[in-house]
């Protein structure tokens, strides 16, 4: 039997009962009680701060209003109707950067309306009926393809299903959701809720998702243009950036994405090896979501390395927080140098950096942490671009998605603009929706 | 440490804190743990005649209306008066009477309006070594079919007749309970006044339906599909309770009459209120419903805390003190000019007051991109809504506008003399100003 200090990188370092209770609801729903009492905080603020923070502008005094009244099914419905992924949303949103934070009751008492978790119990509510409250509009007879089943996939698939339109969705991976299925923390979003989430969304008719397809091989995007009225790109960003320093080849090296969709994936997480001492490159939620996990898979020590300081991370200060909480060392302002290491990894060079006219040098000095995992989280790359014009590494976008092809939208991601948020992903996907539906009935 | 003693028609209490006649008080266990917890007296719960006692449902009695986070603002109830027997009850006042001789116990009594009934239970209650007896005049439900309670409250001519026996067949004080179920509480109480009760108390609890059950279409508090109205208490009684009270204590024909003011006290704060419009102590029930004896605490050490703060040494210094100052709408100074002012450092940007003043009231605050809101004083007749609605105390306050300088709304200048709707030229009965 391993434990947390055995060598190398193992499975089983923890049990079976220990790693089920480390892997549950990171935060419990609320039961009646707790959502009575949670929404009775709302003040139904005018034109409401929360509102405005929401990427998706979900009218949230409504919802919780709907809630403290007796009918959180209504409260669902008003927050599916701007974000049909309001449940996946309820659970990963980083609430503490956005509706929360804009809460009137976090400046006035420092503690905001539990936005993100009434959100949940209302969400829950309608999807544990198995209830769709949307029915689709007489049919249209326009076929459109979307490529990539993830939050802006799905998002617009939906929206342009409920429109009329009959709605192909293509992906890369065996299984749809994209990074809700793949990507997010176990302990964001447990009991298959990924899966169910993009069952429940089908539900509404006229949806039809293949998956196996990825763009540049099996599809092409002249074909899928010719083929569809439309197109919706949700691609994301398949490629991971390396590191680029000697010994990033080494064993025990990996990408940060890989390793957490083998965790989402895994059935006995007991068989899902992880180092004693493991490093984490980056500073964004993916790096969170990587040292995390590590530590309640048992690693003795967990170590994000990031290059600049704590307010240049993009994980919020909740997630660092959270990672802290876990026993997850937080080390800012180092850059990784070389892996060191006989054929797998034994420790990471790092090099203090400091930041002198806006430009970032390391300084020269080194300092040297043991690993024999370290994880890539220093960003993803568009894996095609498919012809289309680049903003920077992302396909060029106007208006609601507007690719430099006519008859091709794009969002989510592989987007240029926005922040990479599933919320965003799905306001993207369901606004380039509206964009599709108005150009292909002539209203645009 | 100001003195909370009162001394209510020659009863004295360590304070003002009754407990009103109501469940806390229908036996001797309860009113045994009230004096214990620092209640300073206690109005039995309402006895009746000689004989099998009164029944109760056997199903729920009390309805209830919510605030945020089921705060209890307001319950109804359906329970009559007391279901022991007249004995039970009698031996036990005498007991507790006997232990607690400095707190005040009075007996509330409800017997058919008949001079035998109650020339029978006086000399009976009497012989309990009780302070004195409240006339329950008031309950709304059960009672009041029978031709009690109520339906005699309602009868300034039964409440004179009847408090003229009780003073006639018992020696010590006789307080008359007034229901608040009539359209002038002032006929009731004067009522009382020449049928020579010593005192009134008021409010009884006010005829009320507090919910339906949409599943069922009963009303709560529903009894086998059937529900009726009941008698409605707690905070939400209390503005309506503090009118009643302060207008026997302004009318000529009841004007320095004892009160004991019933209706909502939940607070130290709201017995304070009760006694400046005239009470000479308060009396309580939701509130110990709710929160349970210990209230009563609170009650003791808030009045005495606020007592000192304002250089008061006993009740009696301030008792009335708001009377004067309660007059008739047209009286009121019409040339008292204030603004709303919002204090920005306190605002928290809910936009509460601008949805209010812009949707329903005189479109009189300003919203502006970065959600800084601010009065527009050309527009705002001072109404106090946003003040009202605004839920953090003190940002946003009335401040008078000085004599002398031009109200923004009216392009008048602020006089500094008193005027009233009665020398309003609008006022087609408008009399010379002098």
């Amino acid at each position: 039997m391993n434990n947390t200090f055995t060598p190398g990188v193992v499975p089983a370092r923890l049990g079976t009962d220990e790693l089920q209770q480390n892997f549950t609801d990171l935060h419990a729903p609320l039961s009646g009680h707790e959502a009575a009492v949670a929404a009775d905080r709302c003040y139904f603020c005018h034109d409401a701060p929360c509102v405005t923070a929401c990427p998706t502008d979900i009218d949230i005094p409504l919802f919780i209003r709907q809630i403290s009244t007796g009918t959180p099914e209504a409260a669902a419905t008003t927050i599916f109707d701007m974000n049909i992924l309001g449940g996946m949303c309820a659970r990963v949103c980083p609430t503490e950067d956005l509706c929360e934070q804009a809460c009137v009751r976090e400046l006035a008492e420092g503690k905001p309306v539990e936005i993100g978790r009434l959100q949940r119990f209302a969400t829950d509510k309608l999807m544990n009926k198995g209830v769709m409250p949307f029915t689709r509009a007489q049919a249209t007879g326009k076929k459109v393809a979307v490529v990539g089943a993830g939050p802006a996939g799905l998002s617009c698939a939906h929206r342009l299903a409920m429109l009329g339109h009959d709605v192909t969705v293509y992906d890369a991976m065996p299984k749809a959701g994209g990074l809700n299925e793949y990507g997010i923390a176990a302990y964001k979003s447990t009991g298959d809720f990924a899966a169910r989430e993009v069952d429940w969304l089908c539900s509404i008719g006229g949806i039809e998702i293949k998956p196996g397809f990825a763009l540049g091989n099996e599809l092409k995007i002249d074909e899928l243009v010719g083929d569809f009225a439309a197109v919706f790109l949700a691609v994301g960003l398949g490629g991971v950036n390396a590191l680029g320093i000697a010994g990033d080849d080494k064993d025990g090296v990996a990408d940060a994405v890989s390793f957490i969709q083998e965790l989402r994936q895994a059935s006995d997480l007991t068989t899902l090896p992880v180092g004693r001492n493991v490093v984490v490159i980056g500073g964004g939620m993916t790096a969170v979501d990587a040292a995390v996990q590590s530590k309640l898979l048992g690693a003795d020590t967990v170590t994000i390395a990031y290059r600049r300081g704590r307010d240049a991370m993009s994980a919020s200060r909740y997630e660092q927080d959270l990672a802290a909480s876990h026993g997850v060392k937080l080390l800012f302002n180092v850059q990784p140098k070389a892996i060191h290491g006989n054929g797998a990894v034994a420790e990471i060079e790092l090099e203090y950096t400091a930041t002198e006219n806006g430009k970032l040098t390391g300084t020269g000095e080194m300092i040297r942490v043991l690993a024999d995992q370290v994880f890539r989280a220093i960003g993803q790359t568009l894996a095609t671009e498919a012809g289309l014009k680049l903003d920077g590494r992302k396909l060029a976008i106007t208006g609601a998605g507007r690719t430099s092809l006519a008859g091709v939208w794009a969002g989510g991601d592989c987007a240029a603009g926005g922040d990479d948020l599933t919320v965003t992903a799905v306001a993207e996907g369901r606004d380039a929706a509206m964009d599709i539906h108005a150009t292909l009935m002539g209203s645009n | 440490m100001a003195d909370l003693t009162t001394d209510f028609l020659g009863i004295k209490s360590p304070n003002p804190f009754w407990l009103a006649s109501a469940p806390p008080t229908d036996k001797e266990y309860n009113v045994r743990r009230a004096f214990e917890a620092g209640w300073g007296g206690v109005v039995w719960k309402t006895l009746g005649e000689e004989g099998p006692p009164v029944v109760n449902v056997n199903g729920p009695r009390y309805g209830v209306i919510y605030g945020a986070d089921r705060r209890v603002l307001g319950l109804n109830n359906i329970e009559l008066i007391t279901d022991r027997s007249l004995e039970i009850n009698l031996e036990e006042i005498t007991r507790v009477k006997k232990d607690y001789p400095d707190r005040a116990l009075i007996v509330s009594i409800m017997v058919p309006c008949e001079e035998e009934a109650w020339k029978a239970i006086l000399p009976r209650v009497e012989a309990t070594g009780a302070d004195g007896i409240e006339l329950n005049f008031g309950c709304p439900h059960g009672m009041s079919e029978r031709g009690m309670g109520a339906a005699v409250g309602q009868v300034p001519e039964y409440i004179e007749r009847v408090t003229r026996w009780c003073k006639q067949y018992y020696s010590k004080p006789v307080i008359v309970k007034l229901t608040p179920n009539i359209t002038d509480v002032r006929k009731p109480a004067a009522a009382a006044r020449r049928g020579g009760a010593d005192a009134v108390s008021l409010i009884n609890t006010i005829n009320s339906i507090t919910s339906v059950n949409l599943d069922t279409m009963s009303p709560e508090p529903s009894i086998d599909g059937k529900g009726t109205h009941g008698g409605y208490c707690g905070p939400a009684v209390k503005p309506i309770a503090l009118s009643m009270v302060s207008e026997i204590a302004r009318a000529e024909e009841t004007a320095g009459m004892p009160i004991s003011g019933i209706g909502g006290i939940t607070t130290w704060r709201d017995a304070a209120e009760y006694i400046t419009l005239g009470c000479g102590n308060v009396q309580v029930c939701t509130a110990a419903m709710t929160y349970g004896f210990k209230i009563v605490q609170e009650m003791i050490s808030g009045l005495s805390q606020w007592m000192d703060e304002k250089g008061h040494t006993s009740i009696d210094d301030f008792m009335g003190k708001a009377v004067p100052n309660t007059t008739d709408w047209q009286y009121l100074n019409l040339n008292y000019v204030a603004k709303a002012v919002i204090d920005q450092d306190a605002c928290i940007a809910c936009g509460r007051c601008y949805a209010a003043c812009e949707d329903t009231s005189h479109q009189a605050i300003a919203m502006s991109e970065d959600r800084t809101f601010t009065v527009i004083d050309e527009e705002c007749v001072a109404c106090n809504l946003c003040v009202d609605v605004c839920p953090v105390e003190d940002c946003i306050t009335l401040v008078q506008l000085a004599p002398g300088t031009v109200d923004p709304r009216t392009g008048k200048v602020v006089e500094k003399e008193y005027a009233n709707w009665t020398t309003h030229p609008n006022n087609p009965g408008a009399v010379a100003a002098e």
